[in-house]
């Protein structure tokens, strides 16, 4: 009989997904989003409850199986919020826990591979914001920058601003999630913003820091600009590196206004 | 004041771009506490230039102010420019407004030579020590190491730098003796060989005792200006491979000759810079690198230059057919590498994933093998049987037919690796 398993997009609840259907001895059982969830007449369904314990005891039979860096995989693609994402978690670990040791390494399973795949697509994604992000100076000294990432990278970057700009205050926030990270020069927490602080944050503020603020700003554009060679130019490559829709985070593409 | 400031900048990060070395990974300098940066060990590109080269440090002169006359530099000294220098904290200040605004990995400081050797080297150190003790400062720097400066000076410079480098420039020392008659290939090989032995040094003494410093953790590095003079790829490739091997480089880079000067010894304005055979240079030292070939196997007497219609591991493989098929789910790890259309990545995957059963093309294809490239040299559980075996001129006729659409679409210039 088939099943669909309803959770509600956290990690949690989809270890207890996986935790029921093997309690259970469910075959055929597809795990979807609540939120997105069209019931329909032909399947039944049913919500999963979260519990810690039920979690955590799937987690640690992960954690038994997997190498660090394979758990890092099953993280990141999770991170990818996609639906088949959700799907090759679930499946991933039902083969895992049904096959002798090592079977993570197949790639001739699709699960395995999605997996690696995606958890490589988000790598990437993370990668690009350490690099695209770029700060700007309030008023009071805050360093901040709005993202809008194509996958929930946050918990992925946070040690990397951390390591990095431990001596000044940030606060980078993912637009479209809703929530940020902010750092205090001690520790790093989620803040949520109302939207008019964060058009107000967005802004280049009006006294003596906002010329500081245009003047590394035209600065860096300048940089940017003759650090070219124009005899080599190569839009295609370009591109490529530094795709159109990442280029709204970037001063140096940003039309001037100074200068 | 911010006219001025702007106005060097675009000076000085002008005279710094032709030095290609972008590298900002191999350090491992960690934060301290109240402190601002680290290194970052696979380095970040920050973004990328028009021309697609990655950005990842403030790369500028301290000065363009020169006392030398290289004929392939924008800053010789009968070149009729602009001339410009920044003040110690000038670079300073930039350098950490830059880097706060997460613009850039770091700092690459390079300069002209005034007055002398040691001078300038001297302002250089200043700059480093500067941004380390009193800014507290634990970002990437790369610093040029000044040819002839004391061992003194270049062994302080050390201690605050990540990576060090010296331009050989030319290829070749006959090469170099026909542009720039006061240099000489020892003025580079001397200090590299001095900063390489105080790198081994530092790391035997670091074993003893943790609290032994850092010295240049990201190594040292060299760039090859190709095109400018006329040697062969077989003698640039010889040359790095060389430079590798003697002194443990990390890198060496290989820039295009872009035309800057009437001089009739050189490239007339307005010439291509060789984009695809810089292209291909890269993609030979890859293959000494990480893929286990040796040099002579990609160039030797019989091929001095590198193909430029094909890359240089299928030339390879198209000289070796001997070799080939390879039979993917039997060959070693190292064999597979050297299949064109097979990356390091996708070897890797088919190794790990052949103990589970042998593989087929459509699983080739998902790893990520370019399967209509590697077809021609492998085989797998599913490979069509074939009648007669093709000669390496019709492989290559094939491959060139499939990849020629893709190919024509883009530039000309297209530059991938692999
Ligand atoms: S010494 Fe350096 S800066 Fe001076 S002309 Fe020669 S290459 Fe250029």
């Amino acid at each position: 009989m088939r099943i669909t398993y309803l959770f509600d997009g956290s990690m949690e609840g989809l270890l207890c997904a996986v935790f029921e259907s093997f309690e259970r001895k469910a075959k055929q059982v597809k795990v979807e989003l609540l939120q997105h969830h069209q019931p329909d007449a032909f399947t039944e369904s049913m919500q999963i409850h979260n519990d810690s314990k039920k979690a955590g005891r799937v987690w640690s039979a992960l954690q038994k199986k997997l190498s660090p860096a394979w758990i890092r995989k099953f993280y990141c693609c999770f991170l990818s919020e996609r639906p088949d994402a959700y799907t090759s978690l679930y499946e991933f670990c039902h083969y895992l826990f049904t096959h002798p040791a090592g079977a993570e390494d197949n790639y001739g399973n699709e699960h395995v591979l999605l997996i690696a795949q995606m958890a490589r697509k988000v790598e990437r994604e993370k990668h690009r914001m350490e690099a695209f992000i770029r700060f700007q100076e309030s008023q009071d000294g805050l360093f901040y920058c709005g993202i809008d990432p194509d996958f929930n990278v946050l918990p992925l970057i946070m040690k990397h601003f951390k390591d990095r700009y431990a001596s000044q205050r940030w606060l980078i926030y993912d637009i479209n999630r809703n929530y940020g990270l902010f750092y205090d020069e001690v520790s790093v927490e989620e803040v949520h913003l109302d939207f008019e602080t964060q058009k107000r944050l967005q802004k280049i503020p009006i006294n003596a820091q906002a010329s500081k603020e245009q003047l590394y700003a035209v600065l860096w554009k300048d940089y940017f600009k003759s650090t070219n060679i124009v005899a080599r130019k190569n839009t295609k490559l370009h591109t490529q590196h530094v795709p159109k829709r990442y280029w709204k985070y970037l001063t140096e593409k940003q039309i001037d206004s100074f200068g | 004041m911010s006219e001025r400031i702007r106005e060097k900048l675009s000076i000085l990060a002008d005279a710094a771009k032709y030095d290609v070395s972008c590298s900002s990974s191999g350090s491992n300098r960690k934060n301290e506490k109240g402190g601002l940066g680290n290194g970052h060990t696979s380095g970040i590109c920050h973004t990328y230039t028009e021309d697609g080269r990655c950005v990842s440090l403030l790369k500028i002169l301290l000065t363009n102010h020169c006392i030398f006359d290289c004929a392939y530099c924008v800053s010789r000294k009968s070149n009729d420019i602009e001339r410009a220098a920044f003040t110690v904290e000038e670079v300073v200040e930039l350098t950490m407004n830059f880097y706060r605004r997460n613009y850039i990995e770091g700092l690459f400081l390079s300069s002209g030579i005034f007055k002398n050797a040691d001078f300038t080297m001297e302002r250089l150190l200043k700059v480093v020590k500067k941004l380390r003790l009193e800014e507290r400062y634990n970002g990437y720097i790369h610093l040029k190491t000044i040819p002839g400066a004391s061992e003194e000076l270049i062994r302080e410079a050390g201690m605050y730098a990540d990576r060090m480098s010296i331009n050989l420039e030319m290829p070749t020392e006959s090469g170099l003796k026909l542009l720039a008659p006061e240099k000489s290939h020892k003025e580079v090989i001397q200090p590299l060989a001095y900063v390489q032995r105080q790198i081994i040094q530092f790391k035997e003494e670091k074993k003893l005792i943790k609290s032994v410093p850092k010295f240049v953790p990201a190594g040292q590095s060299t760039q090859m200006v190709i095109g400018a003079t006329p040697e062969t790829d077989k003698e640039i490739m010889h040359t790095a491979n060389e430079f590798y091997r003697n002194f443990g480089l990390r890198r060496v880079y290989y820039s295009g000759y872009v035309p800057i000067s009437n001089d009739n010894r050189l490239p007339i304005i307005g010439s291509q810079p060789p984009l695809i055979r810089e292209n291909r240079l890269y993609q030979t030292d890859w293959l000494m690198r990480f893929y286990g070939f040796h040099v002579n196997e990609l160039l030797n007497d019989a091929n001095p230059h590198l193909d430029i219609d094909i890359d240089p591991k299928l030339s390879w493989a198209l000289r070796n057919l001997q070799f080939f098929p390879v039979d993917i789910n039997v060959a070693s790890y190292k064999m597979i590498m050297r299949v064109p259309g097979i990356g390091i990545n996708s070897a890797k995957k088919i190794v790990q994933a052949r103990q589970y059963g042998k593989l087929r093309i459509d699983q080739l294809q998902k790893i990520g093998v370019a399967y209509n490239r590697a077809k021609h040299f492998i085989k797998c559980a599913d490979s069509p049987y074939q009648l007669k075996e093709y000669q390496s001129t019709q492989i290559k006729s094939f491959i060139l037919a499939e990849s020629q659409s893709k190919y024509l679409k883009n530039d000309t210039s297209q530059l991938i690796l692999f």
